[in-house]
């Protein structure tokens, strides 16, 4: 019988190989061929801890720290842990309700798995802190953990540092192949932005080995793979924080900006926009309280108008307008004008602000009482100049030189979103007036007084000053002059702010007879009576004509005369004549950098200044029509007294109270020695009083 | 039919099965081993103090091979004689395990004995079916071509695999089925495998086709058949029968056997399981066991996911070609793969050695299989050889559900990995089928009733 079946033998080996065989094939697909059950498993039993460097500290001119880290805690939560927790107390200690909790818990799960731990309450007062640190043993899964978040000691500079927040969903996909992961912070304007690579540092990771509990058994491979956290660099700008809060200071109130640049190097010295915020109402738990009143606000304030507002320059733009007649031979020093009173020249006349005699006899005295039919005929001269045949070859040559000085162009300062404001194009007459050939000088007459589609932003116009100050050349307005270690690929970045900008070829004694008619301007011109004691200054003041109401009030000027050490721009929109609210700013301003103090005459100036509201009333109409009446106390005194409680009958009345801010810097004290290090210690103090 | 090349040991005993043996036993202590490996400890001492499962095992390799030299002693003729007997008390003590029997893990099957060892009597009674199969098949009065054999086979087999269902070992029922290569052997009509492979076709089929489009398309087969058959119908009415009698029985099966097994025998983690092979998911409110426990507990029945296979396949797949190395499986140290050492132990040796290490395991295996049909082969008394394919049908059908359940290709039930997982019982058991067989080898000339 056995005999029959002998090859049944046979059959059951060859059943056994077909399930060998089948059982070899599927390990081929799981362990050669198929990659995601390696990367499943790293995700199982690898925890990645990112380690963060502390990001770079920037530094004023005199090495003051415009803005640190300080420590911030986190209150976390590993919801798989969060077993047998005395929720009751810990809804009391953070005030939140059962339903909160759960709530957050949820989020926390969805946002970083149940076996990682999740951020339950971000940025702890010292007060919580405290509380929760001793009841922690009753809130088991939740712990305590550290994050570093910036600090400004001296309340100020916001538009130009910028703030760092967490990266979003659009963040991640733009910079994919940088590393950022849900939950990064990074710069995302100003300064902080431009130069986030090196303010970040690099982060480091350490690998964990975790067990199916989410328990960390140990480093993975004894740390072979981690790397180390190197800790951002430092920048060190021109900016000089007494300056830079003066600055603020004086525009308080008021809309506009200053912008005040070392025209020997290009360093921004300030920039102030005006209506400004604290920047540390960005930071930390504030941060969800403020950045929705900043954002609604009708007055924008978190808007950098030193960089992006556009303003028609106004009598300010005389001096270029000038060289370039002078430079072309259409004009000499001595050109006069007959103006009485207006230019008629092309029909409809326009007006001038003087009409004695004499007045626009010669360039220097046409420029000292801001003469409007000079610089009109001057301006005409310039387009219609027979060298190029037509208006349009005369004006495309003129607005050549426009770009040259750094007008209807971007001038490449360190910050994002710049704008490059107007000077217009050929094109743009062509479409208004049809023809090239149907349009003339006359047509748009008023350029020649800086009005008409010409605006500039207000770097634009200092830096103009810092071209005229240097007789002929500027640097790259920037920020930041050195990095702290500075590797070759940031020496790049910042070459272009080395490199002299000598883009015209207009001979220096052109220079001397505009620098005499500003200086002018200041002895006995439309800006006599400001003052910057111990030295002599050149000048300008403009008054610009604007769709939006007032006159915009506009104050350019560089100082010493001799060797200019700062060139300044101010604008206050809406305000008046240019010599008396810009005017005393930029006096003030290059007192104080020159000087490095104020006279006691100049404080109370200074003080008196920044009481003056000058808000147009359309914005506070606008607040009080939209039930945001708290927003009329500046967002810099958004303490409880202010916002709580605004008397709107003395609104009725017209009475604007306003509220002195305590301008003095809450008192780092300007150590020029201090390093990075140094710097955190006052963090180091803080610590120590939360934990008793 | 011995022959001069085999490597016989001085009587008779087939050395390479007794060096397979040694091998596996020790690949299973190091797979444990790196189970159980932890680097914040002195692994020497934790083995002396013999608290961890690789020193537990060890031990148990120790008493496992005075066992097989004890067998080895014994006379041959003993096992023929005792066949029925221990087949009898086996029964028995599985029968007395629903009385005095102890609950591991959720199965009621085991009897406490001395020194905190736990004996599972359905473990041994493989072996006694084994023998007592032989026994039955080597009668001279049986006539393995008679159904009649067939049936009492079968009940002989059914006997002990209802006790373990009974005992929730679903898996130690499923390995009775392995009988079915000795009694193949003996002469199993070859058309009750083929019933038995569309049984196993249509319950897969059920699984993956909709039941309505499964039935329409048996009907459409059969009805194929009858046309093509067109003309013979006319000459021979039986077939019509036969062929309607089929057709009503697969379309019964689809639509009514397998979803009442599914939802009414087997509890709703294993149909779950089922279900999850062919990416499914089983929905535990059709099934009558869960929906009882639900009223009983009161609570929303859960569902049971497929954690542990998905956790083996990213355990065995993360070993890539090459694995990561001898106690570098991160999966392993981070247990994340339930049962690691004992059902799941192939995982370990996945995940370090790769597919090198397990290509080389299956290799092993496989040789060692071989190895046992050639023995089989050569036997010159049926019981004998009956005995020895039940061995291999017992150990390929461990091998194989055990680790085809680890990467995926059949159901999880709890069945080890012969000589390989962490267990006294079932090293005991494979232990002794294996030298109960070397010993009739080695006697191979006799002829054994």
């Amino acid at each position: 019988m056995s005999v029959y079946n002998q090859n049944r033998g046979g059959i059951i080996q060859i059943i056994i190989g077909i399930i060998f065989f089948l059982i070899v094939a599927q390990l081929v697909s799981l362990q050669v061929v198929s990659n995601k059950y390696k990367l499943a498993a790293d995700n199982n039993a690898i925890f990645r801890k990112i380690i963060y460097p502390d990001r770079g500290i920037i530094y004023d001119r005199k090495k003051r720290a415009l803005l640190e880290n300080t420590i911030s805690y986190d209150l976390v939560v590993i919801p798989n842990e969060a077993k047998g927790v005395d929720t009751t107390a810990l809804c009391a200690i953070l005030d939140i309700d059962k339903a909160e909790y759960s709530k957050r818990i949820v989020e926390a799960i969805i946002k970083n798995t149940r076996v990682k731990a999740g951020v339950f309450e971000p940025f702890l007062t010292p007060e919580l802190y405290a509380q929760l640190n001793e009841n922690l043993y009753r809130f088991p899964g939740f712990s305590l953990s550290e994050r570093s978040i910036r600090s400004y000691p001296y309340n100020t500079a916001a538009h130009v540092l910028g703030y760092v927040a967490e990266v979003d969903v659009n963040f991640l996909k733009k910079h994919e192949s940088e590393g950022y992961e849900m939950g990064d912070y990074a710069g995302m304007t100003g300064l902080e932005k431009n130069y986030e690579t090196v303010l970040m540092g690099q982060r480091g990771v350490k690998r964990f080995l975790r067990d199916n509990k989410g328990k960390i058994q140990g480093p993975y491979e004894k740390g072979e793979f981690d790397t180390v956290a190197i800790a951002g660099k430092n920048l060190y700008t021109s900016v000089d924080v007494q300056v830079q809060q003066l600055a603020e200071k004086l525009l308080q109130n008021k809309i506009g900006s200053a912008v005040a640049i070392n025209p020997k190097t290009g360093g921004v010295i300030a920039m102030a926009s005006s209506p400004g915020y604290n920047p540390n109402l960005l930071t930390g738990s504030q941060r969800r309280k403020t950045i929705g009143r900043l954002l609604l606000d009708t007055a924008r304030p978190i808007y950098n108008r030193a960089i992006k507002g556009q303003y028609p320059p106004g009598s300010t733009f005389k001096p270029l307008g000038a060289l370039i007649a002078l430079d072309e031979g259409l004009i000499t020093p001595n050109f006069g004008y007959n103006c009485f009173g207006s230019y008629g020249a092309c029909g409809d006349p326009r007006k001038c602000e003087h009409h004695n005699a004499g007045h626009a006899a010669n360039l220097q005295l046409a420029l000292a009482y801001s003469c409007n039919s000079y610089f009109l005929q001057v301006f005409r001269m310039a387009i219609d100049n027979p060298k190029y045949k037509s208006a349009k070859g005369g004006y495309v040559k003129w607005k050549e030189y426009m770009n040259a000085f750094g007008f209807g162009r971007k001038l490449g300062v360190d910050l994002p979103s710049e704008n490059k404001a107007n000077i217009p194009d050929t094109a743009q007459y062509n479409k208004d007036f049809g023809n090239p050939r149907y349009w003339n000088s006359c047509y748009m007459l008023t350029l020649g007084i800086g009005q008409d589609r010409m605006t500039a932003t207000p770097l634009q116009l200092a830096n103009s000053m810092a071209f005229i100050a240097n007789d002929g050349y500027y640097y790259t307005p920037h920020f930041v002059d050195s990095i702290e270690a500075e590797t070759q690929e940031e020496a790049a970045q910042l070459a272009p702010f080395r490199k002299k900008q000598k883009v015209t070829k207009i001979p220096k004694e052109y220079f001397d007879v505009i620098k005499e008619g500003m200086h002018d301007v200041t002895v006995y011109g439309t800006a006599a009576f400001i003052k910057v004691p111990g030295h002599d200054y050149c000048a300008k003041t403009g008054t610009a004509q604007n769709p939006h109401g007032k006159n915009h009030s506009l104050f350019v000027c560089f100082a010493p005369k001799d060797n200019p050490k700062i060139a300044v721009a101010v604008i206050v929109e809406n305000a008046g004549y240019g010599s008396t609210w810009a005017g005393p700013i930029g006096g003030l301003l290059m007192e104080q950098y020159l000087n490095d103090t104020l006279t006691t005459e100049s404080q109370l100036k200074a003080d008196n200044l920044a009481q003056v509201d000058l808000m147009p009333q359309a914005i506070k109409n606008w607040y009080v029509q939209n039930n945001k009446s708290a927003y009329l106390t500046p967002i810099e005194y958004n303490n409880d007294e202010l916002s709580d409680v605004w008397d709107m009958e003395m609104l009725a009345e017209g009475v604007v109270k306003t509220k002195t801010k305590d301008t003095t810097p809450p008192a780092p004290l300007p150590n020029t020695d201090k390093t990075n290090k140094d710097s955190l210690l006052p963090n180091t103090d803080k610590k120590k009083k939360l934990n008793p | 039919m011995s022959s001069n090349y085999d490597n016989n040991f001085s009587k008779g005993t087939d050395l390479a099965v007794i060096i397979l043996y040694m091998l596996m036993a020790c690949i299973g202590i190091l797979a444990i081993f790196m189970v159980e490996y932890n680097p914040n400890s002195d692994w020497a001492s934790s083995f002396i103090s013999g608290k961890t499962s690789y020193s537990k095992q060890f031990f148990f390799l120790i008493f496992c091979s005075f066992v097989a030299v004890f067998i080895l002693l014994v006379d041959s003729k003993v096992f023929t004689a005792l066949a029925n007997i221990l087949f009898t008390g086996g029964l028995l003590l599985m029968l007395a395990t629903f009385v005095i029997g102890k609950e591991i893990n959720g199965s009621k099957s085991w009897i406490p004995i001395a020194g905190g060892f736990n004996l599972q009597p359905a473990e041994l009674c493989k072996i006694f079916t084994a023998l007592a199969l032989a026994k039955f098949i080597s009668r001279p009065e049986t006539d393995f071509t008679k159904l009649k054999s067939h049936l009492i086979a079968g009940a002989m087999i059914a006997l002990p695999a209802i006790l373990s269902i009974g005992q929730h070992e679903l898996g130690l029922a499923l390995v009775y089925s392995a009988f079915i290569f000795a009694m193949y052997r003996e002469g199993l009509p070859p058309f009750i495998l083929i019933v038995l492979l569309s049984f196993a076709i249509l319950v897969i089929g059920t699984l993956l086709i909709e039941p309505t489009l499964l039935a329409i398309i048996l009907s459409v087969i059969a009805g194929l058949i009858l046309l093509y058959l067109g003309k013979r119908l006319k000459r021979n009415k039986q077939l019509i029968v036969i062929i309607i009698s089929i057709w009503l029985i697969c379309v019964g099966t689809v639509r009514f056997a397998v979803p009442y097994i599914f939802n009414n025998v087997f509890e709703c983690y294993q149909t779950t399981r089922i279900y999850s092979m062919v990416g499914k998911e089983y929905d535990c409110g059709l099934n009558q066991k869960a929906a009882a426990s639900f009223v009983e507990s009161g609570k929303k029945s859960r569902k049971p996911d497929d954690y542990n296979v998905k956790q083996s396949k990213i355990a065995i797949g993360s070993g890539g070609f090459w694995g990561r190395g001898f106690l570098k499986g991160t999966q392993t140290r981070g247990k994340y793969v339930p049962e690691q050492n004992t059902d799941f132990i192939f995982t370990s040796i996945g995940e370090a050695f790769g597919f090198v290490g397990t290509f080389t395991f299956l290799g092993l295996y496989l040789f060692f299989l071989f190895r046992l049909i050639r023995i089989a082969e050569r036997q010159r008394s049926t019981f004998s050889r009956v005995y020895a394919y039940s061995v291999v049908g017992i150990f390929f059908f461990h091998i194989a559900v055990n680790i085809s359940m680890t990467i995926g290709l059949f159901p999880v039930v709890g069945i080890p990995l012969p000589l390989i997982s962490y267990g006294g019982s079932s090293l005991l058991t494979f232990t002794a089928l294996v030298f109960i067989l070397l010993r009739l080898d080695a006697d191979r000339q006799m002829v054994l009733r």
